[in-house]
């Protein structure tokens, strides 16, 4: 019974650290395996996977119409203040006022990546674009807005 | 082509032998100066060495963990090594304050004068062979075992917690272990009969031991791969430094040019006893011949003893390397049941059934 066990032990070990020299032995000689990006080199080609989050942005369509109603449910939603939308009053053709989007101010410095603020949006203004080449000397340089200078809201967005 | 064909480095050797023997008429003076161009050449083969074994291990790491390694420096990174050194050698050799200062710079000395040593009994190449002593086997094993000394100096010396656990771990692995590797080549020396190394490689002419000596010396094969892949301190045995645990065990307050002595000493070490498997179990420099095939065989004395020798040795390294990105470090008490429980009783079993092989004339 005991030597059994004794020589099975041996089998199980020799058959998995086998089973481990086997995988990297196929790594070694397979190398399209390789998974490392030569990233500088690779600038022009590079494609990044769908989950990577880069930085907020806001789409504009070709008319330099965004979504965003100002609503600032992503401000809300922002767990650390990232974003901060400042709103005024638009003269609709009816004469009422609405409420729209100023300026919709985005601190890089301070964004985690959380993807919060794109879910909390009713509206579908914003998404995660997947840009990573952020440093830049200056700190200011982070501070950005995100609606273009002249923009407005899309038609029937709410 | 032909002048090509004989020469070789026991030719080279024995000529400039000869050589000095005339030209030099003190036979004292010519055996120091012999002694002196031995000593050169062996620097001259052991640094680009560790240079090859550098670079190949990093390498070999790379591609069993599906990255690329170095590829900056040179071509395809071959020069990354030749970087690290000028690195290593800018680099402030510091000594700690309180430290053990001569034990402390004595300790990679001795590491690396006992490897440098025990490459003395090793054939590198028909007839080439820096010194062929009557007990070569028990010479290598013996001398090895003096690197512990240079690993618990390092610990003790350097006044560092860290250092002192790593080389006391280093102390109990290497003398368990040791039993393990003294016993897998005891096997081979009992088929053989002699301690001496070109006899070992002599008894070797009609098949190498590992296709010979039937399942008894594969398993003592095996059991020297894992015994001397602790004994050098490589991974996965590589408690005495783990980074994780013990920022780098006994060389953590190395740095400079006595940290690449630690380095050097490890990747000579791992030639060593790659050196060692090849020539007990491998054959040595002897070409791979099969039974009656005249024709095969012919072909294959046609390459170089030498080669066939670097060939086998670095074949056993890169198994070692396999080993060393494959499998995780193992805890303490792993490492010493593994040799307790496990390596030790099988390697005493298998010698006793090798005895009883060569006894009764049972291998080929
Ligand atoms: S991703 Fe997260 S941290 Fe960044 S702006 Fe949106 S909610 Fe704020
Ligand atoms: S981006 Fe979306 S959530 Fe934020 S203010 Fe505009 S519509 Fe509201």
């Amino acid at each position: 019974m005991f030597l059994k066990e004794y020589f099975g032990t041996i089998y199980k070990t020799v058959k998995s650290l086998l089973t481990g020299m086997k995988l990297t032995g196929y790594y070694f000689t397979h190398p399209k395996e390789i998974q490392t990006e030569e990233y500088p080199d690779n600038r022009a080609t590079l494609t990044m996977f769908d989950r990577f989050k880069g930085e907020v942005v806001m789409p504009h369509d070709e008319n330099n119409e965004h979504r965003c109603t100002g609503c600032q449910a992503c401000e809300i939603a922002c767990p650390n203040g990232t974003i901060k939308i400042i709103t005024k009053q638009e003269l609709q053709p009816d004469g009422k006022k609405k409420k729209a989007i100023d300026t919709f101010v985005y601190h890089l410095e301070l964004c985690t990546m959380c993807n919060l603020c794109v879910v909390a949006c009713p509206s579908d203004a914003i998404k995660m674009a997947q840009t990573f080449e952020h440093s830049v000397y200056d700190k200011k340089q982070l501070k950005k807005v995100l609606n273009n200078p002249g923009s407005k809201i899309m038609e029937g967005v709410e | 082509m032909n002048l090509f064909l004989t020469i070789s480095f026991s030719s080279i050797a024995s000529g400039l032998h000869n050589w000095l023997g005339t030209t030099i008429q003190s036979h004292m003076l010519a055996m120091v100066t012999e002694m002196v161009i031995a000593g050169l050449c062996l620097l001259v083969f052991l640094v680009p060495l560790c240079f090859v074994l550098g670079y190949m291990e990093r390498k070999v790491a790379a591609f069993m963990q599906i990255r690329l390694g170095p590829n900056r420096v040179g071509p395809k990174g071959t020069l990354q090594i030749v970087a690290d050194t000028v690195k290593l050698l800018f680099k402030e050799g510091l000594t700690p304050n309180a430290s053990d200062k001569f034990l402390f710079n004595l300790a990679p000395v001795i590491l690396v004068v006992t490897c440098m040593l025990a490459i003395a009994p090793i054939a590198f190449a028909r007839d080439f062979q820096i010194w062929d002593l009557s007990i070569g086997v028990l010479y290598v094993s013996s001398i090895s075992s003096i690197a512990v000394i240079g690993i618990l100096m390092a610990g003790w010396s350097s006044y560092n917690k860290y250092s002192l656990l790593g080389a006391m771990r280093s102390g109990a692995q290497i003398v368990s272990y040791e039993l393990s590797v003294g016993l897998s080549l005891i096997s081979i020396v009992i088929l053989t009969g002699s301690l001496r190394m070109s006899d070992i490689v002599m008894s070797q002419e009609t098949g190498w031991w590992i296709f010979r000596g039937h399942i008894p010396i594969i398993i003592s094969f095996v059991i020297f791969l894992i015994a001397s892949t602790a004994e050098i301190n490589r991974a996965p045995f590589d408690l005495a430094e783990a980074e994780q645990e013990l920022t780098a065990g006994f060389h953590t307050e190395y740095s400079g040019m006595k940290f690449a002595m630690f380095l050097l000493a490890e990747y000579i070490n791992l030639f060593i006893v790659s050196a060692i498997a090849a020539t007990l179990f491998l054959g040595g420099w002897m070409p791979f011949h099969i039974g009656h095939w005249e024709a095969f065989n012919h072909i294959m004395d046609f390459i170089p003893s030498s080669l066939w020798f670097l060939g086998k040795t670095f074949a056993i390294i890169f198994i070692i390397m396999q080993f060393r990105w494959t499998f995780p470090r193992m805890r303490v008490d792993q490492l010493l049941t593994l040799e307790w429980k496990y390596l030790l009783p099988i390697s005493m079993v298998n010698t006793i059934l090798v005895t009883v092989m060569a006894i009764m004339g049972w291998h080929f």
